[in-house]
């Protein structure tokens, strides 16, 4: 019975794993394939099944007709991304300290209507921010730049990083924070002397969420800009033609995803919430 | 002095209603009452963690409501044992003495010394995380006294450690606790017996309110009403129905006729408290075993009188069956009288 069982979550997962890995594995061969390779039949395994070639890689950052220019959009992306994601964790984190800590009232408006207020906006289609987004860029000419896109992604982040942390701060015992200011701090020096460096994980956490959001969004990128700030998802579309390089595409995909899987790796180990252990029992 | 005039709150769940006492600075002030009795309020309201909706509350005739609760020369150690995870326990102590702007040498000697206090040298350089319960919380009491504050409230710090450990720590509080002896120590429990070991005054909460406030041994003794009198041991104070017919006590149509010590009031209803240790086992009255429990050496007997329930304390352990009819016999030496209305009017002769 127990043997049987193991076989077949095994088998379970190894489905699961093998459905989650593969397109990476796809893309990485078919980066290493040429034109040839790629049109020729569903083939794998490099040196066996097709001769391996690095064009999808050097064309990336090649000039001249055959060059890709894939350094200005990953710095596009990387500036909107990061700083969208440091002001919106800012900002959230703050709001929702407040949020989590002090009771507001303004008619029937309570701090879980404010809470969901920020959340609704995630709710909405993005299509219905879109042309107010566009309208507004455009009335402070801040269409097709980078300033203008880090401020429809602070909109876009700031949700995620207040809903988060409201739900992180409301797991660390406010006797913490009561604490401090008994042993001398004001309300923001508790804050920053002993709630912020106890949040660690939930910062983290928010961080990484930000991070992703704002470096895999496709949609806002491609209606808020044009040719000068280009991001790497939309790049990575445009590679989209009558002829499509899929082993430049590929490669292109690969090296837009290992930012947030190095990050990933860097952070995993803050993403415990163990931090709090010794705090409260 | 610290003051409360007429303070009121208006705390959802645990409200405190028109609370006055005078508190003396060199005073330990034990404040004893069940769960929900409004002693954590009453510490909060105190420190300035929650507000007051009535009332006053001053220090050295000084109003407190408006100054903030780091201006507040207090400390406190919660329920909880609350100390900053991301911190030594040398940092964690030395952490009130920091913000009050001593240096890191001079901080961090006398958190030194406040750690050997509690018996925490050479754990310094721990995280909180590392210590056993008992030793999280010695580096709170730790922090709480190093600042030497005014006022200082322990919110049952007991209460979350286990039994041996209680013990030990209890022991050990009167040295703790007289490096703020010239301060007010507010300490609040459920136990009656660390309320009347560890205060110089005892005040008895029930509802959000202050029943009674006086020596440990003077409300033991004469506790003012019935809900002060069932809270002051455990096991509790047993309240009966009683009438006085012809100067004469009737617990259940049975009159006592053994009463000497005792002015009984005049004819009437009355409520009689019976001590636990007023009944003890032979005798004439017949009882019937509803429960028996161990408690420490002693034996909690709890009993149906033909008057009512009561318990009974024997000393050892001993075997009783539930439903099991025994005899037992009452010391009227030590019984209260109380009017129909809870009020304690019991006099002895010897009152005079």
């Amino acid at each position: 019975m127990g043997r049987t069982y193991n076989i077949i979550k095994y088998l379970c997962l190894l489905a699961w794993a093998t459905f989650v890995v593969f397109p990476f594995l796809w893309a990485l061969s078919t980066s290493f394939k040429d034109a040839n390779a790629v049109t020729s039949g569903a083939r794998y395994i490099p040196w066996l099944e097709f001769e391996p070639s690095v064009e999808g890689w050097t064309s990336l950052f090649a000039s001249g007709s055959r060059g890709i220019n894939i350094v200005t959009p990953f710095m596009n992306s990387a500036s909107v991304t990061l700083l969208a994601s440091i002001v919106s964790l800012g900002l959230g984190t703050l709001a929702a300290y407040g949020l989590s800590r002090f009771s507001y009232k303004a008619g029937f408006i309570k701090n879980s209507d404010i809470t969901f207020f920020f959340i609704s906006q995630r709710i909405m289609p993005p299509i219905v921010l879109a042309i107010p987004f566009f309208l507004m860029l455009k009335e402070i000419q801040a269409l097709d730049t980078i300033f203008g896109l880090v401020i429809v992604y602070v909109a876009l982040l700031l949700p995620i990083a207040v809903w988060v942390m409201t739900d992180f701060f409301a797991s660390i015992p406010k006797e913490l924070d009561e604490m401090a200011m008994i042993d001398g701090c004001t309300p923001i020096g508790a804050f920053f002397r002993v709630v912020l460096p106890n949040s660690t994980a939930g910062l983290v956490v928010a961080g990484m969420f930000c991070l992703i959001f704002g470096w895999n969004d496709f949609f806002f990128a491609f209606i808020l800009t044009f040719t000068e700030t280009q991001l790497l998802p939309v790049a990575i579309v445009s590679l989209n033609s009558s002829v499509t390089p899929w082993w430049s595409l590929s490669a292109f995909a690969l090296i837009s995803v290992t930012p947030l899987a190095l990050i990933a790796i860097v952070v995993e180990r803050f993403m415990s919430r163990g931090s709090l252990a010794g705090a409260f029992r | 002095m610290l003051t409360l005039k007429n303070l009121s709150t208006a705390h959802r769940k645990r409200p405190l209603h028109n609370l006055s006492a005078n508190l003396e600075s060199g005073k330990i002030y034990t404040i004893l009452g069940r769960t929900g009795a409004g002693k954590t309020e009453l510490l909060r309201t105190v420190m300035g963690l929650d507000d007051i909706s009535d009332g006053r509350l001053e220090l050295d005739g000084q109003d407190l409501v408006k100054r903030p609760v780091r201006k507040r020369q207090m400390s406190m150690v919660y329920q909880q044992f609350i100390n900053y995870p991301h911190l030594t326990v040398l940092k964690n102590v030395a952490f009130p003495l920091r913000r009050q702007g001593q240096s890191v040498s001079d901080a961090n000697e006398r958190a030194l010394a406040a750690l050997k206090l509690v018996g925490l040298a050479g754990f310094e350089d721990r995280m909180p995380a590392e210590l056993s319960g008992g030793q999280q919380q010695r580096v709170a009491i730790a922090r709480a006294i190093v600042k030497k504050a005014r006022i200082l409230l322990m919110d049952e710090p007991l209460a979350n450690l286990d039994y041996k450990l209680r013990e030990k720590l209890r022991e050990e509080f009167p040295r703790l606790l007289a490096q703020n002896a010239d301060g007010i120590i507010l300490y609040s429990t459920t136990e009656p017996a660390e309320a009347m070991q560890l205060g110089h005054e005892m005040i008895v909460m029930h509802e959000g309110r202050i029943l009674a406030k006086a020596a440990p041994e003077e409300i033991f003794e004469m506790p003012a009403t019935v809900e002060v009198a069932k809270l002051i041991s455990d096991p509790p104070v047993s309240i009966v129905d009683g009438t006085i017919v012809d100067g004469k006590l009737l617990l259940g149509g049975t009159a006592l006729h053994s009463i000497t010590d005792l002015k009984l009031p005049k004819d009437g209803s009355v409520q009689v408290g019976i001590r636990p240790d007023a009944l003890s086992v032979g005798g004439d009255t017949p009882a019937k075993v509803v429960l028996a429990e161990f408690s420490g050496s002693d034996t909690i007997v709890h009993l149906s009188l033909e008057f009512g329930a009561a318990v009974m304390l024997v000393e050892g352990i001993h075997e009783f069956t539930p439903d099991q009819t025994i005899s037992v016999s009452l010391d009227t030496s030590s019984l209260l009288i109380f009017s129909a209305e809870g009020e304690n009017i019991t006099e002895r002769h010897s009152d005079g």
